[in-house]
Formats: structure tokens, sequence, C-alpha cells
């Protein structure tokens, strides 16, 4: 009993991390532009499929390339690429609705989800593809429980991310910068800051990071479709509302706690289809209760 | 007098929502002085200000600041290129503490002096050194003010904007914040001042222009103004 309790909290460990790093770039654009940027799911899609696409690329070279290097290639090349699409969605689609009322730049983000899911299911057809293995599979038994090294690759990647994430917002002057900007927009200029430059550099960062958690996704759940970004979207974006939407420290916790959610759901209740449907209930008692989120927004105010 | 001002303005028109707020405002800043613009509430002060730093966009006119086209760079870089606006109200980040407040305004460069200069910050105001760790939002009026002009000095103007710098603030802090703008000055600044309390902007300015609705209807040096008997009777209440 003991064992299967442990078993799942290290898979909901494993999941929750990625649910966490998706729901770090809600938090970090709401953050800074009080926007909800509901393309970010698929922002996460688009990076799932350009890491696939380097690691197949870097097993396919002539020589056996070994394969920590094929991860970390496929990881710098999503994080890249997809860092460049957050910047580019932004000052496309974003930026000239600055000044436009909140829900014009929110039917504008759905938009640019709708065109990503479909841009990719016209390129690469509707058949999902599958994601080859990169991290050895063979498990370590630790206290009767079963540990794969990719789970603790995924958790402690995670982890590190968060903390360094953490570390630029707290300690850098960009930072400092993104958080002025959370505060009083308006003001910012006058402290010498190019305030779109900071914004640009959010997207930047939001998306890299949502890449970071399309490759480990793809590593653990290997199956990629285009539509993929929807629903693992949607729960992230609980995950930063129920943290306290804005607030970064709030989306890693709402990224955990969505993570146990999902899987002690069908330990607990009968049958896993009532994933959804607890998810979504404990977003709303969650509304109903205590709106601002668990670490609630008056944190994210000082981020 | 120095052969070039360091600020020129000429025609400047600014209107919000086509009202014109300010009409046709010319007046020059010579480096080192302090000139203060007095008017009422709503007579274009602040506007003036506003659209100085870039906050607001010109409708109409020139400004030259040391010889470069103001209205030309955006805000941040009106910024870097040596003005600081120290806003009404302040602008300080409450989410930000008093030490990252400061190294905020220091964004744009990239030298060595930044220590230096947070070290000067603090000696020019003890209180903001013992609150360095703080949140800004729970720093008072007064400490929100010097605050907001260890800010400008972080950025290294050449030209302070301050607008209504002794407003909410109880008179024993008003008297230390001129005090310090005094002292800026005299170390080298060049100081524009927004004051509805004429009497001290008048009494530390070198040169005042008196604005209403949105012009300048009387200008000269202070000491001229202060006895001038319609600035008496309308802004000194004598």
């Amino acid at each position: 009993m003991l064992q299967v309790l442990g078993q799942n909290v290290l898979n909901a460990l494993q999941l929750g991390s990625v649910y966490a790093l998706i729901a770090l770039g809600y938090a970090m654009v709401y953050g800074i532009l009080t926007m909800i940027n509901f393309a970010h799911g698929d922002i996460f899609m688009v990076g799932a499929y350009l890491s696939l696409a380097a690691a197949v690329f870097l097993l396919g070279l002539p020589f056996k390339a070994p394969l920590p290097f094929v991860f970390v290639g496929a990881l710098l090349f999503s994080m890249f690429l997809t860092a460049l699409l957050g910047v580019t969605v932004e000052r496309l689609a974003y930026r000239p609705l600055r000044q436009a009322p909140r829900v014009s730049a929110v039917i504008t983000a759905l938009g640019v989800g709708l065109f990503l899911e479909n841009f990719t299911l016209a390129m690469l057809g509707p058949q999902p593809r599958h994601f080859p293995g990169l991290i050895p599979m063979q498990p370590w038994n630790i206290f009767g429980l079963t540990l794969t090294p990719l789970q603790v690759l995924i958790i402690l990647l995670a982890a590190l991310l968060m903390v360094l994430l953490d570390l630029l917002i707290r300690r850098t002057l960009l930072g400092m910068a993104m958080r002025a900007i959370s505060y009083n927009r308006p003001i910012v200029p006058l402290m010498g800051v190019p305030v779109d430059r900071v914004i640009s550099l959010t997207f930047a960062v939001g998306s890299a990071i949502a890449a970071a958690g399309g490759l480990l996704y793809g590593l653990a759940y290997p199956v990629l479709d285009p539509y993929m970004g929807i629903r693992i979207g949607w729960w992230a974006f609980i995950a930063a509302v129920v943290g306290g939407i804005g607030n970064i420290r709030g989306a890693m916790l709402g990224g955990y706690i969505l993570g146990f959610v999902e899987i002690f759901t069908p330990v607990l209740l009968p049958a896993s289809t009532y994933r959804d449907f607890v998810a979504f209930s404990l977003l709303l008692l969650l509304l109903v209760f205590k709106p601002t989120g668990l670490l609630g927004r008056p944190m994210f105010e000082r981020v | 007098m120095t052969s070039q001002p360091l600020l020129t303005v000429d025609d400047l028109w600014i209107s919000y929502d086509r009202i014109a707020a300010v009409r046709g405002v010319s007046f020059a800043v010579q480096e080192g002085d302090i000139v203060t613009l007095i008017g009422a509430n709503g007579a274009g002060k602040s506007t003036i200000l506003r659209a100085l730093s870039g906050l607001l966009p010109v409708s109409q006119g020139t400004v030259l600041f040391a010889g470069q086209d103001l209205l030309s760079l955006p805000a941040h870089r009106r910024t870097q290129a040596g003005i600081a606006h120290v806003p009404e109200g302040r602008g300080i980040f409450g989410n930000l503490t008093v030490l990252e407040n400061l190294r905020l305004a220091a964004y744009a460069r990239r030298d060595a002096q930044i220590e230096a200069d947070l070290e000067e910050v603090f000696r020019l105001f003890p209180r903001l050194a013992e609150r360095r760790r703080q949140w800004g939002n729970t720093l008072s009026g007064g400490e929100q003010q010097m605050l907001a002009v260890g800010r400008a000095l972080m950025s290294r103007a050449r030209l302070l904007l301050l607008d209504e710098p002794s407003m909410g603030l109880a008179p024993m802090l008003v008297r230390e914040i001129f005090r310090v703008i005094r002292r800026l000055n005299k170390a080298g600044a060049t100081i524009l001042l927004v004051e509805q309390n004429a009497r001290l902007a008048l009494e530390i300015a070198h040169q005042a222009y008196i604005l209403e609705t949105g012009r300048i209807v009387l200008a000269g040096p202070s000491r001229t103004l202060q006895d001038h008997p319609q600035v008496r009777e309308a802004y000194l209440g004598v």
C-alpha cells in the first residue's frame, strides 16, 4: 500500500514537473501584461515537435551520436526555436493590440493557438508521431519503488529550470524590470528600461521553458499529435490559476498539485475519466473560496 | 549667461483627446539652473514634464536637449540621454525593494560607478540606507519621495524633472526635500521643477515661468516674480 502510494507520488511529481514548466509561461505573461496567452499550450506542442525533429535528425547522423548529446542537442534546439516563436507571436499578434481592450488580445491568442494547431496538422498530418527513447529505461529499485532514470531527469531538470527562473526574476536587472512592468508599466521607461524588449524577453523565456516541458513530456509520454497542446495547456492554465495567476512560485506549486490530481484521481475514484472533472471542480471551488489562488495575486505583485 | 541652454522648448502643443492642454509654450533651461513652472491645477505643468520625458505625445513643437532633438527619441532613450523624470505620485515600484528600485534606475548604465552612486544616494538619504531591503510599498510618502529623487540620481541625469515633490508631505519633510534639491543643484544638477507651492518654488529657483490654462503668462528671474503684484496676489496669497 505504502509502495503504491510512493510510486504514485513519483508519477505525480514527474507529470507535475511538466505542468509546472508550462504553467510558468502563463504566469509570466499574465504577470507582465495581465493577459492570458491561450496560445501557450500550442507553443508547448510546437516545442515538443521541434525536440522530436532535432532528436530524429541527430539520431539519424551517419556516426552514432551518444544519447546524452542527442538529448542536450534536442533541448537547446527546441528551446531556442520555440523562444523565437514566442517572440514572433508577441511581436506580430499581441504587440499591435497593446492599447486595445484586453478581450481583443485574448481572442487573438485563441486564434494564434488555432493557427499553430492547424499549421502543424497541415504540415505533418493528423497521425500521431512516436518520440524516440533517449534516456535509458532500466529502472532502479529503491525501497521497493521503481524509479527510472527518465523520471529522475524530468524531476531534476524541471526543478533546475524553475530555480534558474526564480533567480532570474528575483536577482537580475532583467527580473527587476519584469516585476516593475507588472507593477506599473507606464513609469518603467523613465528608468531607461526598453519595455518592449523586456516583454519580448519574457515571451522568449516562457516559451523556451515550455519547449523544455515539451521535450520532457515527449520522452515520458512518447506520442505527439497536433492537438496535444489543448488538454495539457488547459491543465497548465488551471495550475497557474490554482497557484495564483501571475505568481511564479504559485505556478510551480499549482503544476505539482495538478500532477497529483491527475495521478491520484484514478487511484481514488473508479475511473481515470473523472480526472478533468476533478481538476475543473478544484478550479471552481478555488475560484469561489480563494479567487486569487493559493499564493494569491498580491504576491505576484512581488513575483 | 552660458551660450546654449541645456533644454530649449519651442512652441510646444500637447493635446488630450483633441483638447489642447498646452498651447504654444516656449521656455529654456540653462545648465546649472533651477527653473520652475508655476500654475494652478490643470494649467499644464505636469503635462509639459510628461511630454518632455516621453510619457505623452506632443502635437507640435520642438525640444532641444543638449543639442539633440528630444522628441524623436522614445521615452527610455530620453532617460539614457540624461533626463530623469520624477513623476507625480513618485512612481515607486512597491514590489521592488528600495535597493532594487535604485538599481533598476541604473538599468541602461554599464559603467563602474554604479556602486559608488548607490553609496552617494544612501549618504544623501540615510533613511533609505536603513530601509534598503524593504519593499517600496512599505515606505512613507516622504521616504518614497527620497527614493524617487535617489532613482533620478542613479540614472546620472543632467536634467531632473521634478513633479510636485512637496505634494502630500508634512511641512518638515517638504523643507528637507527642498534642501536636498538645492544641494543637488549646488552639486551641478540642472532642475526643472513643477510646483503648486509657489512660495517655496520661487525661493529656490533661479528662473520661473507662470502658466495659466496652457500658456505662459509671465516669465523672469524668480526674485523679480516674487515681487510681481500679479504673482503675489494669485500665487503667494499676499
